[in-house]
């Protein structure tokens, strides 16, 4: 363990993938396991190795059993812009620090990866060698090591342009590895019910961690759809609700979503997605509901409201009203009632989403969703505020050429003035076409592309 | 439906404000499944739980050895927090109704799902 009472510093290597999401996850999970960000670097932009200072090696842990955008950490040794500048540095190091890891009882391997450049194995070792004036007193172990050490070339990020000498090299103590497999795991393709707009599994599982989920939460969705999002939060512990306004997806009922299938079978609904990962028991309920119009009492019992509305672009956005509006393609099921359907615009659904969120999470609680926009128009001011909501993130996802959609994440930090009466908080109004402005571009390109092959 | 989810539910039909909770349970089918005891998550759920309403559901169920109250020292007490655990968490009915106090309209619970939609009547402004 890193001594007590010192601040350490710690290499993280990212994965390079959801670039914009990657330093909320990071920051919501330091500061759910105690810990203050403290930023060494500057910005992290793009690259895939962050320092950071942690204040405990515990606190380190506990961020790698969450992350989906780490892939490991590294207790940082030395660091430099060329190989002598890393000699320099680990000269610098406090030996007190090294030598509970190198005494002669321990068993050790040392490990070089470089990013952006292959090295030969006659390299590696040369690179190796060159470290032999570190006290190591242990024995080398290839198979099992007790502790394993690496050395981390940087070699930037452009493939066409790889430099001859690394732009940083890094030495640490590798201490653990992210929680990447679950991407994998938990993958939609593998999972028995899935809808047109199932979640990417590493979404989310960044959507949980952005929510600050944690172990006997109750965390709800008010437009569960398929139950994706209940899935990452019940794998971190929590207990989970989700209403949504489609009978026939809360039922599991109606067409399957997976090419050659017809229809829905019997273990497809949200409790069996659960079952299928052994999370059954974080399972709470599901309602058919109208988010529109919650059932739920007044009171604050919601640790996290973590959501994917629709954008009426692959699924409708609907609420219950008075004027008749003929839905295609829902299931002919005759108990399924849903009397009508009103154009829900985008905006009124994001006043209310927050709304519901500053009546019914608990202080300090967090609200996650996703906020479709059209690229050309928007601007910050946009994003839908409240005043008892604090904003914490906001991080992009390109759609198309002229759409995206952002991934909110707010949190509640005050209980007054929680039911705005007016809309004056909502400068969202531009988007409420946002179905027709997703589709503009399209026909434009379309008129394009059929005038060019005339021509 | 579970009966933690039955005590944390109101009619939102327009008029009946607080008036609408509790809603009136009653069953034609329901079934209890074991779920993993966890007494942290029991414990956090006890302050949230309004136990008169509690009560009511578990009575038209026909539950026994229901708590009647939280009991002082009850985050420690496992006997107690077992038998919260049952009743909220591994009672679940699977056919039934819930119906509002106040305007009497009546919710269907299908399939373990209730289905709190509205018509169109109910929702005019």
């Amino acid at each position: 363990m890193a001594l007590p009472g010192s601040l350490n510093r710690y290499l993280l290597l990212m994965a390079q993938e959801h670039l914009e999401f990657r330093l909320p996850e990071i920051q919501s999970l330091l500061s759910l396991f105690g810990g203050q960000f403290t930023n060494n670097q500057g910005t992290y932009g793009k690259s895939p190795f962050w320092i950071l200072t942690i204040p405990s090696e515990d606190i380190a842990r506990n961020l790698m059993k969450r992350t989906v955008c780490a892939k490991s950490i590294f207790e940082l040794w030395g660091h430099g812009k060329s190989p002598e500048e890393l000699y320099s540095s680990l000269r610098n190091y406090p030996v007190e620090k090294m030598v509970p890891f190198l005494h002669s009882d321990s068993t050790y391997k040392i490990q070089i990866h470089t990013f952006n450049k292959t090295l030969t194995q006659e390299e590696k070792v040369k690179r190796i060698d060159a470290l032999e004036f570190l006290p190591f007193e242990g024995k080398v172990n290839l198979k099992k090591p007790q502790h394993i050490f690496s050395v981390l070339e940087d070699y930037g990020l452009d493939p066409n342009c790889i430099p001859e000498n690394p732009h940083n090299i890094y030495f640490g103590r590798w201490i653990a590895d992210g929680q990447r497999e679950l991407i994998e795991s938990y993958s939609v393709k593998k999972r028995h019910y899935i809808g047109n707009t199932s979640m990417d599994a590493g979404l989310s599982f960044i959507m949980a961690n952005h929510g600050k989920v944690k172990k006997n939460d109750i965390v709800f969705d008010p437009f569960v759809g398929t139950g994706g999002l209940l899935i990452a939060s019940a794998h971190f512990g929590a207990y989970v609700y989700g209403t949504d306004i489609d009978y026939n997806t809360v039922h599991g009922l109606g067409k399957a979503s997976r090419k050659n299938q017809k229809w829905r079978g019997p273990d497809e609904n949200i409790r069996a997605n659960l079952r299928q990962y052994g999370l059954e028991k974080y399972y709470l309920d599901v309602l058919v509901s109208d988010a529109s119009k919650p059932s739920w009492k007044k009171g604050t019992y919601f640790d996290a409201i973590i959501t994917d509305p629709p954008y009426g672009i692959r699924e409708s956005t609907r609420r219950t009203g008075s004027q008749k509006e003929i839905q295609k393609g829902i299931g002919k099921c005759p108990e399924s009632h849903v009397p009508v359907s009103l154009n829900y615009h985008l905006s009124d659904m994001f006043f209310d989403l927050l709304n519901f969120a500053a009546e019914t999470l608990t202080l300090g609680g967090r609200l996650v969703y996703w906020l479709p926009i059209y690229t050309p128009e928007y601007t910050e001011e946009m994003v839908p505020w409240h005043p008892c909501l604090k904003l914490i993130s906001n991080c992009e996802q390109k759609l198309s050429s002229h759409t995206a959609r952002r991934l909110i994440t707010m949190e509640k930090n005050q209980d007054q003035y929680s039911h705005l009466l007016s809309d004056q908080f909502l400068p969202y109004q531009g988007h409420n076409s946002f179905r027709e402005k997703y589709f503009s571009g399209i026909t434009k390109r379309t008129a394009k592309e059929e005038k060019s092959s005339q021509e | 439906m579970k009966l933690l989810t039955h005590n944390l539910l109101s009619s939102h039909v327009r008029g009946v404000g607080p008036r609408g909770f509790p809603l009136r349970l009653q069953a034609t089918e329901v079934r209890v499944i074991p779920v993993e005891f966890n007494p942290d998550f029991v414990a956090r759920m006890i302050p949230k739980v309004e136990w008169a309403a509690l009560l009511e559901a578990a009575d038209h169920l026909r539950l026994a050895e229901v708590p009647k109250g939280p009991i002082q020292g009850y985050e420690q007490d496992e006997t107690f927090l077992r038998k919260m655990h049952h009743v909220l968490l591994e009672v679940e009915v699977v056919e039934g109704t819930l119906q509002c106090p106040e305007s009497g309209r009546v919710f269907p619970i299908t399939r373990g799902i209730p289905n709190m939609l509205l018509n169109e009547e109910e929702t005019e402004t």
